[in-house]
């Protein structure tokens, strides 16, 4: 064994290879604090530029993220099972998101038919009609009015009903002059709907107005309640993955305890000790997410060809969009915080409770 | 280096491990504490590694009252103590090296810095070619040494151990005895406790003794 220990350098050479004075003139982030009977410290601790700080904290950053990675890897079958877990967990709400926003799509649609079909009465003349129009196109719950004569009526039914033939075999027109008024409200007001039509009926030239204001009501009511039910699910379900995570993290804390347990003695701080767990929390979140993607764009794949044959056999353009690229990213990235924060907890419920002894 | 004015140390069961004990050790001394199990070498240790508070008394580590000192400064006060450990407390998960690297990767030393410091502190223990064993490996003797390149890598100025020759026979305790004597040499303050008497007669340094959590001897023996 040697005898002499080698004596610290005064200078140090940074990276850049240059020699600068790391005794006195450099910024610390980390002096304990000095009473007055404190003597300067010989060959001790060198202290260290920030610039060196923030390196090592930028590569325990990625050594932790990458080794966090690797020890997940290093036992697949386990952490698959979690990141299945944690995607069923996150694709269930997020499908029901999907189908909503597409019944949301369909339903837009319902509410333009919540225009308002005003039937006049068989006398109005093609002037008076014009006039109620224009009347009824500046109230201010009203976006459009149009009129529709008897003449337009017939040529629109020919055309849209395929029964033409049998419009030409008619001696007189038998429809009555229209006004098509689109409401501002839209169907999401269903009381405005039914003042507004109260006011269009009252008009002596008016036979009859024809709104289907029930489809709009239960539609209104329908995206309510599945919207509420969406919401609900997805926030009991994402305190399922915090759980899922947060006791797989508290597992993780258990069996590294011992390492914690010299690390901590030899100066780690909590930022230090927490930082691989939390990555860890990180990468289950996010492989969750990216599984619950897959699961999602299969799924929806799956779906859509059937889906369209029957919106063919409706006449109906109606196409089912599943997740798209932004919307994915989106959904690893809500799944990542997730876990974030989930670790978080379990790091904070548990790691402080192992202290050196 | 280390000041005890009246310190006390009683644990929640009631067990009153260290009554009233004062001492002062200097900057750059080499001391032993002594006595029999359970008369508070460890309590004393870990007092002084803010492992544990005082009941009583106050406790003053290199210029601080360690009373007063804020938890997120606990660990760069560590920094400055190196600990050897009876059981050595090494990872078997990695290599001796990762092992001895460990205290410089906590305190954020650059890459090649901690090549350098823990080629030196594992010459210095004469384990260089071990540097990629896993501890595991390694013979009791070994692993102490490890341990002790762990304590001194990060050039500490305090230098604590509890039992490093607890295990070891005669001669190799000798050779981890000659170690801190080197360390000490070099200016860094070394406290060793041990229950080994021969080996304390062998040494001829201050000793303080402890006999039931009380200070009862404090000086050289015989």
């Amino acid at each position: 064994m040697k005898s002499n220990r080698p004596s610290k350098p005064e200078r140090r050479p940074n990276r850049m290879g240059a020699s600068v004075n790391t005794r006195n003139d450099r910024p610390r982030r980390d002096p304990p604090p000095r009473t007055e009977n404190s003597r300067p410290q010989g060959a001790v601790q060198s202290q260290m530029s920030w610039r060196d700080k923030f390196d090592a904290w930028s590569a325990h950053h990625s050594n932790s993220a990458i080794e966090s990675l690797l020890r997940m890897l290093g036992t697949p079958l386990q952490s698959l099972m979690t990141w299945l877990v944690i995607a069923i967990a996150i694709a269930l709400p997020a499908a029901l998101f999907v189908v909503f926003s597409n019944v949301q799509q369909i339903g837009q649609s319902w509410q333009d038919s919540s225009q308002i079909s005003v039937f006049l009465k068989k006398d109005a003349t093609a002037n008076q009609a014009q006039e109620l129009r224009s009347r009824w196109a500046k109230r201010p719950d009203v976006a459009q009015a149009t009129y529709v004569s008897p003449e337009q009526a017939l040529e629109e039914f020919k055309l849209g009903s395929g029964l033409g033939e049998l419009a030409n075999h008619l001696d007189e027109n038998p429809l009555p002059a229209v006004i098509l008024v689109k409401p501002k409200i839209g169907g999401n007001a269903p009381d405005a709907l039914t003042s507004l039509q109260q006011a269009l009926v009252a008009d002596p030239l008016v036979a009859d107005v024809r709104l289907d204001m029930l489809w709009v009501k239960r539609l209104h009511q329908f995206i309510t309640v599945a919207e509420r039910f969406v919401v609900a699910l997805a926030g009991l379900l994402a305190l399922g993955v915090l759980l899922v995570i947060g006791n797989t993290i508290r597992m993780a804390i258990e069996n590294r305890r011992d390492e914690i347990v010299v690390v901590k003695l030899v100066g780690a701080t909590d930022a230090y000790v927490r930082r691989p767990f939390l990555y860890t929390g990180l990468w289950y979140g996010v492989g969750g997410g990216i599984v619950a993607a897959i699961l999602l764009a299969v799924g929806f794949w799956w779906l859509s060809t059937p889906v369209t044959q029957l919106a063919d056999l409706y006449q109906s353009s109606f196409r089912l969009q599943g997740l798209g690229f932004i919307e994915s990213l989106q959904l690893i990235l809500i799944a990542g915080l997730t876990g974030l924060v989930g670790a978080w907890i379990a790091v904070a419920r548990h790691l402080y409770q192992i202290q050196p002894r | 280096m280390i000041r005890f004015e009246t310190v006390s140390k009683r644990y929640d069961t009631g067990y009153e491990a260290l009554a009233r004990v004062d001492f002062e050790v200097e900057a750059g001394e080499m001391l032993f504490l002594t006595g029999h199990s359970g008369a508070g070498k460890s309590t004393l240790m870990k007092l002084i590694l803010l492992m544990e508070q005082p009941s009583n008394g106050h406790v003053f580590v290199d210029g601080h009252h360690l009373e007063r000192m804020p938890k997120s400064q606990i660990p760069y006060f560590r920094r400055n103590i190196g600990v050897v450990f009876q059981n050595h407390q090494l990872l078997f998960d990695r290599t001796v090296y990762d092992n001895v690297a460990l205290p410089l990767q906590v305190a954020g030393y650059p890459h090649q810095e901690i090549g350098k410091r823990v080629r030196a502190a594992l010459d210095k223990v004469d384990l260089l070619d071990k540097e990629r064993n896993n501890p595991m490996t390694l013979s009791g003797g070994e692993q102490q040494r490890v341990g002790i390149a762990r304590a001194v890598v990060n050039k500490p100025t305090l230098l604590l151990a509890d039992e490093p020759t607890g295990n070891l026979d005669p001669e190799l305790s000798n050779e981890i005895m000659t170690l801190f004597r080197q360390f000490n040499e070099v200016g860094t303050t070394v406290m060793i406790a041990t229950h080994d008497i021969e080996l304390l007669k062998r040494m001829n340094k201050r000793v303080l003794g402890l006999v039931q959590g009380k200070l009862v001897h404090d000086g050289v023996l015989w």
